[in-house]
């Protein structure tokens, strides 16, 4: 594992990730899953929820501190490939797709010629024109009302919340209509929308700019709801949201957009209901997603040095839970801790810990350890902020306490 | 371009006069004016029956909720020549968004009786699966989107449907329907933005009927009804008299012009009655007079409007009126009663349609549902379809 940290250790400033040393550790996930990119494209649907099992080319690794990856693939694989930042691996995804079908448009504040507030749109409404990415007035229930419209008549519409706080408006859309229509219409109409945005806690851009919108959105029946981490897998999940039938959430983080990687350039679409084995080990297993990622690869570094061996799982699908890779890893390792951003009350980890315990409490050896941000609204002053997010010396401090 | 004035002068909230309605017949079926575009005998005939029709569905169905054998209905009472004459003007790729008082819209395309007596039962051949409740019917077929409970929540819908057809380039525009308390709902206002802006072939029809369930159109806004939003959206607007059938055909037929050809939204409020109670949960005598329910539901009503025009043209008589009126009634109560024998759907179809695809998690609680049934089927009703 010692090659792998150590290119972790450089990500944990987040605001410079240096590409090579980005590339060994995405190696890693990437060999295991080459023989995937051609099942996707043959068979052109990449959601296979009941066949995941078929579809599986993992390789488990026993070793608690890793070999130096192979170098045969390393060699490859950096002749190949093409590095680009996380918002410009969103576009492309988006762009591939929207090259594909011409039915994919995308609809939100300033997506058009102001390219997106994160620059994820930049230079589409050039190329695809002002209908096909389509700038909206100021109305978020309203123009997710339109999508919804849009979808049910035919179209895939990408819709951008600027902000996933700003989604809240368009809550009555999203419960009400997105998630329930093809129920009530009993099958009779889809729903095939994206809904993405940065969301998340960022810096210092106040309380109601820093919303953590999963757990609200956690109970809707009826829609999906993945979070993307690496330009890897922003890709991949934008390209599978906008290929689903049903409506799929994609939480992108703000502090993520400008994460640097090195990603395949074959075409490649992931399965939004995958967790991602971020690093395999045998004490104790660390279940997060988004930006938490980091925090707890910056805290595994320290936990490897002290001699600890944990497992971390970024779950990436948030609704449904993949609990067939989550399971697998409780089985290995009995102890579970997850750390998340968000409140401590109702978010993403009180139903992930409620999940577990009820299917795998039996492998357990402790009871879960569930960090999360307090269930206070984000304050603006930096320290302040920086402290109602978890950090890694807390993930350290309870890792070390579990594994007494 | 803006003038600039020295006259410090507030725009009234009020105009002078208030926005003449347009109609074709009067009171008594008698054309208004010698310039109108003829309807041919055929549509007329059709119009009539099929709101002949509606009355008579609505009647019986809510009957029907009364005697307990449906759980609830809503009638269209008052509003049968909007529903009706509406449709009638457009054209089967036309999608329609309602909100839930124009079943009159599906009638006329095609949605049989039986079919509406399945979905108010939510038996196994109700399309929508017995999932909605009664008269939130919904057929792709017949480009009608399911009816939501949520109120103007399809404006937007009809948006957004509108701007596909616009990207399609069809010869086609969206329809969508909501009452004067419709009107008042951030949706409404965002929609007519929206549709303003992007100039998207959408006809927004307002049934101005006087109540949002116990508000009256005097607590619901200030402004003079609905038609004079449009402008203020940019959107071109017209009154009519949503009790003259001719009036709201030609009305649709020309607004459904302009916005296909032009590629604009337009705005139609119709000024109308709600002759029933808002619901079979409600009871409109509790907050208005029962003579002025009485009035509107005799002297204005619209089905016998129409009738006495298409008798002055030669073309309907009393005897044609009392059989097809019993000949209807008769298909109403069978289907009913169909329907009312038809098996619920099965208990799967709780967790299909959910997704494209079932989840694990909804596989795991199907089966844990199954096996509960299975272990104490006397806490269950006999006929419960399981397989």
């Amino acid at each position: 594992m010692a090659a792998v940290t150590q290119g972790l250790g450089a990500t944990a400033a987040l605001s410079s990730a240096n590409s090579e040393k980005f590339q060994l550790t995405t190696r890693r996930s990437l060999s295991g899953r080459k023989g995937r990119f051609f099942i996707f494209e043959s068979n052109g649907n990449p959601r296979s929820g009941l066949n995941r099992q078929i579809n599986r080319t993992r390789q488990f690794f026993t070793n608690a501190v890793a070999t130096k990856p192979d170098s045969a693939a390393a060699s490859t694989l950096s002749k190949h490939g093409h590095e680009l930042l996380l918002f410009e691996a969103l576009r492309e995804g988006l762009e591939e797709e929207m090259d594909r079908d011409p039915y994919v448009c995308v609809m939100g504040e300033d997506v058009g010629h102001y390219g997106g507030s994160y620059k994820v749109t930049k230079g589409l409404a050039d190329k695809y024109g002002d209908l096909r990415v389509l700038d909206t007035p100021i109305a978020e229930n309203s123009f997710t009302g339109m999508a919804i419209g849009a979808a049910m008549t035919g179209l895939r519409p990408v819709v951008e919340g600027m902000n996933m706080g700003f989604l809240l408006l368009a809550f009555n859309q999203i419960s009400n209509n997105c998630g329930m229509l093809h129920y009530t219409s009993g099958g009779q109409f889809k729903i095939p929308v994206v809904i993405r945005g940065p969301g998340g806690v960022g810096r210092q851009l106040g309380a109601e700019h820093s919303q953590r919108l999963e757990s609200y959105f956690q109970s809707i029946p009826g829609i999906q709801m993945v979070a993307c981490s690496t330009p890897y897998n922003a890709k991949g999940l934008m390209k599978a949201a906008i290929r689903s039938e049903n409506p799929v959430i994609l939480f992108e983080h703000v502090l993520l957009y400008n994460l640097k990687e090195r990603i395949p350039d074959e075409e490649y679409v992931l399965n939004l209901e995958e967790a991602e084995m971020v690093r395999p080990g045998e004490h104790i297993t660390i279940l997060t997603y988004s930006r938490m990622r980091y925090h707890v690869m910056q805290a595994a570094k320290t936990l490897v040095n002290k001699g600890y061996d944990p497992e971390v799982i970024d779950i990436r699908s948030l609704k449904p839970f993949d609990l067939y890779t989550i399971g697998n890893s409780v089985k290995k390792t009995h102890r579970v801790v997850i750390v998340e951003e968000c409140m401590r009350t109702g978010g993403i980890g009180a139903s992930l810990t409620a999940s577990i315990n009820e299917n795998f409490h039996d492998y357990l050896d402790a009871p879960i350890v569930c960090l999360s941000s307090q269930d206070v609204p984000t304050p603006y002053a930096a320290s302040l902020e920086e402290w109602t997010v978890v950090q890694p010396a807390q993930i350290v401090a309870a890792v070390e306490q579990l594994c007494q | 371009m803006v003038k600039f004035t020295s006259d410090l002068k507030f725009m009234s909230e009020f105009q002078e006069e208030r926005i003449h309605c347009y109609r074709v017949l009067d009171d008594c079926g008698q054309p208004v004016s010698d310039e109108f575009v003829q309807i041919d005998e055929e549509t007329a005939m059709k119009m009539y029956k099929y709101m002949v029709t509606l009355q008579t569905m609505d009647t019986i169905f809510y009957e029907a909720q009364r005697q307990g054998r449906i759980s609830f209905y809503v009638t269209a009472i008052g509003e049968e020549a909007i529903n009706i004459a509406s449709a009638a003007a457009l054209h089967m790729d036309d999608l329609v968004f309602p909100q839930y008082r124009e079943a009159g819209v599906l009638l006329w395309r095609g949605f049989t009786l039986q079919e509406f007596a399945n979905q108010c039962f939510g038996n196994k051949y109700d399309n929508g699966k017995g999932r909605q409740m009664p008269i939130h019917y919904g057929s792709n077929k017949h480009n009608y989107f399911t009816v939501a409970s949520t109120v103007a929540t399809q404006v937007p819908h009809a948006v957004g449907a509108a701007y596909s057809l616009k990207m399609d380039r069809r010869d086609a525009c969206t329809i969508t329907y909501f009452g004067d308390g419709g009107s008042s709902t951030g949706d409404f206002h965002a929609a007519l933005n929206f549709a303003a802006v992007m100039e998207a072939p959408v006809i927004f029809f307002c049934r101005n009927n006087g109540w949002a369930i116990s508000t009256p159109v005097m607590d619901q806004f200030r402004s003079d009804g609905i038609v004079v939003r449009g402008q203020a959206y940019g959107v071109r607007s017209i009154r009519v008299d949503g009790n003259d059938a001719l009036a709201v055909y030609n009305a649709v037929r020309v607004a459904r012009k302009m916005a296909i050809s032009e590629c604009r939204p337009i705005l139609i409020e119709a000024i109308t009655y709600r002759a029933g109670h808002h619901s079979t949960s409600d009871d409109s005598s509790k907050y208005r007079p029962v003579e002025e329910i009485e009035w509107w539901r005799v002297a204005r009503d619209p089905v016998t409007r129409f009738r006495k025009w298409i008798e002055r043209e030669g073309w309907w008589s009393a005897p044609a009126e009392s059989e097809i009126r019993n000949d209807i009634r008769k298909q109403v109560l069978h289907v009913i009663q169909n329907a009312e024998k038809v098996e619920k759907p099965n208990v799967g179809e709780i967790f299909t349609d959910v997704y494209d695809v079932p989840p694990s998690n909804l596989i795991d609680q199907e089966k844990s549902l199954r096996e509960t049934i299975e272990r104490h089927p006397q806490d269950y009703p006999p006929d419960f379809p399981t397989s």
